[in-house]
């Protein structure tokens, strides 16, 4: 019997107690030549599962939405700030899809907008209380929302992945002092810590999107922290690092060339999960009044809105009902993707679903 | 296990200290003149009554100092008394409150810990039983509607959850209003007829036999225990089905099968058992989650509980009041991750026996 060489050599190949299928005895396919085993079932996972494939439109669909902002919803003025949201007037009460823009409305008429054989701009979803415009508002709000949510994804991933290869490949005291550090962190319901800490933050760097961020990525490290030390700790005495060390190889060229890259496709799954729930975190923040100044594109204050409607809610429903579709979308995109990776990637579901 | 119990409890110090030491070094961000607030009720206007407030309460003395004086308390040199010190309970005065940190948490925990029991009935019951249900019918309607009704519950952001609860059930059907009491009742409850036991108003009017109160609070409850259950029940639910899944599958199930066993009997005595033993691991995230969730949805139904007093504090950069709030949950989440932690060696006979 030949065991096909690629498979041979993965690390995180065949688990033991599944029997040998036709797929470990063909020959490799286009796709798994050009980007590995591990990649190509990614890839074909995620493009064989109808509820990824849906994650991944919808995800597209806000990266293009984010992307054609300008196009979508265009400023009012050339050199405008584009994320302050222009307001029709200051009138408080909110008015419904579809009235006349008055003042402020965009500086020129798109194509795509005349299809309605109407020249005049209007409120697609109509204003909030102060007339902001809420297509405006979740239109950049989606930029914000994407920019912000990469960036503290970014740096809590590569914070976390610091610090928990460290733990996780030296062990003995220095895992331990990382270890009992990072509990600290994570006693803190996360809502609670990032609040109180962007509330001490806002004061120096005023409201703008800096003191959400900074206290989502000060508490949003230790996830990934864990996921890579017990990864490692797994890893680690495995042959490959193993042979490494007898070769000579230095503790950092082990780390970057030979445990990390194993370690990828678990940090995968809590990357696209965390992307959706940082995002509502983000909102939320904002959405207490602890984020943005007032009239910046961002979901979470738009949906703020609302609030000072409550009892009027069942005349002024698209204030809530427009904002609430699109967070919800976000968060349902990102979680079917990181469910649908998970699925893939788990070795214990492996070769179990279709 | 006892070993791991008694490391365990070793550790509970050493992350109390830590927490500490994180509250104290957020507070540090801050500048001396808020910082007085832990002292004084008004913050000083003029540069000598600042400089003068400085040295009579050492906030310009070295770090480790002000720690120990933050932690024990310090002589004022003009009165002679100890003032400040969080373990003489003296977390400083809240500005948004109007009175000491401490006594607004004595107050508003109870309503909080009153929503949060309340939640945790649809959670535990709905999130085990629907987890079950779909477990045990894999693959049918059961289990597809209850992992779509799990992926949107766990998508949707609570505030959105809470405003569209609200434009539902309040402002278009007019069945539950938002605060914790009717008016005709709220003033009632102050009386000295109605004796205030737990400050839990369900189960005070029972106490005082006031059915009518215990009504009233029951259907002000509605919305917001929803609103905070929906997130948890949706995590409950899908580490149910995935831990059912799991034992369904293994060899002990088969052998109790081909003994003849009924199947209630296999799904009750066997699978049952040891599916809900990781179930409890999520407990300690299910109850930061109820925190978390408790902000947002307190500020929401307008609730009088910990989570709206936070809510409240951030938006006017209370921070002395977000710093005690930040310390009683750091408290409460070591008392009750410690509690799950032993509770989850005590029950599974895996690793209590080993």
């Amino acid at each position: 019997m030949t065991i096909n060489t690629s498979e041979a050599v993965t690390p995180a190949g065949r688990p033991a107690g599944i029997p040998l299928d036709e797929g470990f005895l063909r020959p490799p396919s286009r796709l798994e030549k050009a980007v590995g085993p591990e990649w190509a079932r990614l890839i074909k996972g995620i493009f064989t599962n109808p509820l990824s494939v849906l994650g991944l439109i919808i995800v597209t669909g806000f990266i293009l939405v984010a992307l054609f902002a300008p196009v979508l919803a265009p400023p009012p003025k050339p050199g405008a700030n584009p994320y302050q949201i222009p307001r029709d007037g200051f009138l408080p009460e909110p008015k419904p899809p579809g009235t006349p823009w008055n003042k402020n409305a965009p500086y020129y008429v798109p194509r795509w907008y005349s299809l309605t054989g109407n020249e005049e701009w209007v409120h697609l979803l109509g204003t909030t209380g102060g007339q902001y415009d809420i297509w405006y508002a979740l239109v950049w709000g989606t930029r914000t929302a994407l920019l912000a949510g990469t960036a503290v994804v970014a740096v809590s991933a590569i914070v976390g992945i610091l610090i928990g290869s460290v733990a996780g490949y030296f062990g003995g005291l220095v895992d331990e002092v990382l270890m009992r550090i990072l509990e600290i962190f994570v006693v803190f319901p996360s809502l609670v810590a990032v609040l109180v800490l962007s509330s001490i933050l806002v004061p120096i760097f005023g409201r703008s999107l800096w003191p959400a961020m900074i206290a989502l990525i000060v508490f949003g490290w230790m996830g990934y922290a864990r996921l890579l030390r017990g990864d490692i700790l797994s890893n680690k005495e495995r042959d490959y690092v193993m042979a490494a060390r007898a070769s000579g190889a230095r503790d950092t060229h082990i780390i970057l060339k030979h445990v990390l890259p194993n370690a990828i496709f678990p940090t995968l799954v809590f990357l696209s999960l965390d992307m959706g729930s940082i995002v509502l975190s983000f909102a939320a923040l904002s959405f207490l009044g602890v984020g943005v100044e007032p009239g910046y594109a961002d979901w979470g204050q738009i949906v703020s809105f609302a609030r000072n409607y409550i009892v009027s809610l069942d005349t002024f429903w698209y204030v809530i009902v427009f904002p609430a579709i699109a967070l919800l979308l976000y968060g349902l995109g990102w979680n079917l993707l990181g469910d649908a990776l998970r699925d893939i990637l788990d070795p214990k579901l492996r070769g179990k679903i279709g | 296990m006892t070993t791991y119990i008694i490391r365990r409890l070793l550790i509970m110090p050493i992350t109390l200290m830590g927490v500490t030491f994180l509250i104290f070094a957020m507070m540090q961000i801050l500048g001396p003149v808020e910082r007085s607030a832990l002292y004084v009720r008004d913050v000083p206007k003029t540069e000598n009554q600042i400089n003068a407030i400085i040295e009579r309460y050492g906030l310009a003395d070295p770090i480790h100092f002000q720690y120990w004086y933050w932690l024990v308390g310090r002589q004022d040199p003009q009165t002679g008394d100890v003032v400040g010190g969080i373990l003489r309970g003296d977390l400083g005065f809240s500005r948004t409150g109007r009175e000491p940190v401490i006594d607004m948490l004595q107050r508003r925990f109870p309503a909080t810990l009153e929503l949060a029991l309340w939640a945790m009935i649809p959670i535990i019951a709905g999130g085990i039983w629907m987890g079950m249900k779909a477990a045990l019918n894999h693959n049918r309607p059961v289990d597809q509607v209850s992992r779509v009704f799990a992926t949107l519950g766990w998508s949707i952001p609570t505030f959105v959850l809470g405003l569209l609860l609200l434009l539902i059930f309040y402002a278009r059907l007019g069945w539950f209003a938002p605060g914790r009491l009717s008016t005709q009742f709220a003033l009632e409850v102050t009386r000295p007829g109605f004796i205030q036991y737990t400050k839990m108003m369900t189960v005070d009017a029972l106490l005082n036999l006031r059915f009518d109160i215990f009504i009233d609070a029951l259907t002000h409850l509605v919305m917001p225990v929803i609103t905070l259950a929906v997130i948890q029940w949706a995590l409950l639910l899908r580490v149910t089905r995935s831990s059912m899944l799991e034992e369904m599958r293994q060899d002990y199930v088969r052998t109790a099968r081909s003994k003849g066993l009924k199947e209630r009997t296999v799904v009750n005595r066997h699978i049952r058992r040891n599916a809900l033993i990781p179930v409890v691991t999520i407990a300690g995230a299910t109850l930061a989650g109820l925190m978390n969730g408790a902000v947002v949805t307190e500020t929401i139904f307008n609730y009088p509980g910990l989570g709206q007093m936070a809510a409240e504090a951030a938006v006017t950069l209370d921070v002395i009041t977000m710093l005690g709030f930040a310390l009683f949950n750091g408290i409460l989440f070591i008392g009750a991750y410690l509690i799950v932690d032993i509770l989850y060696v005590v029950i599974d006979p895996r690793i209590r026996l080993s």
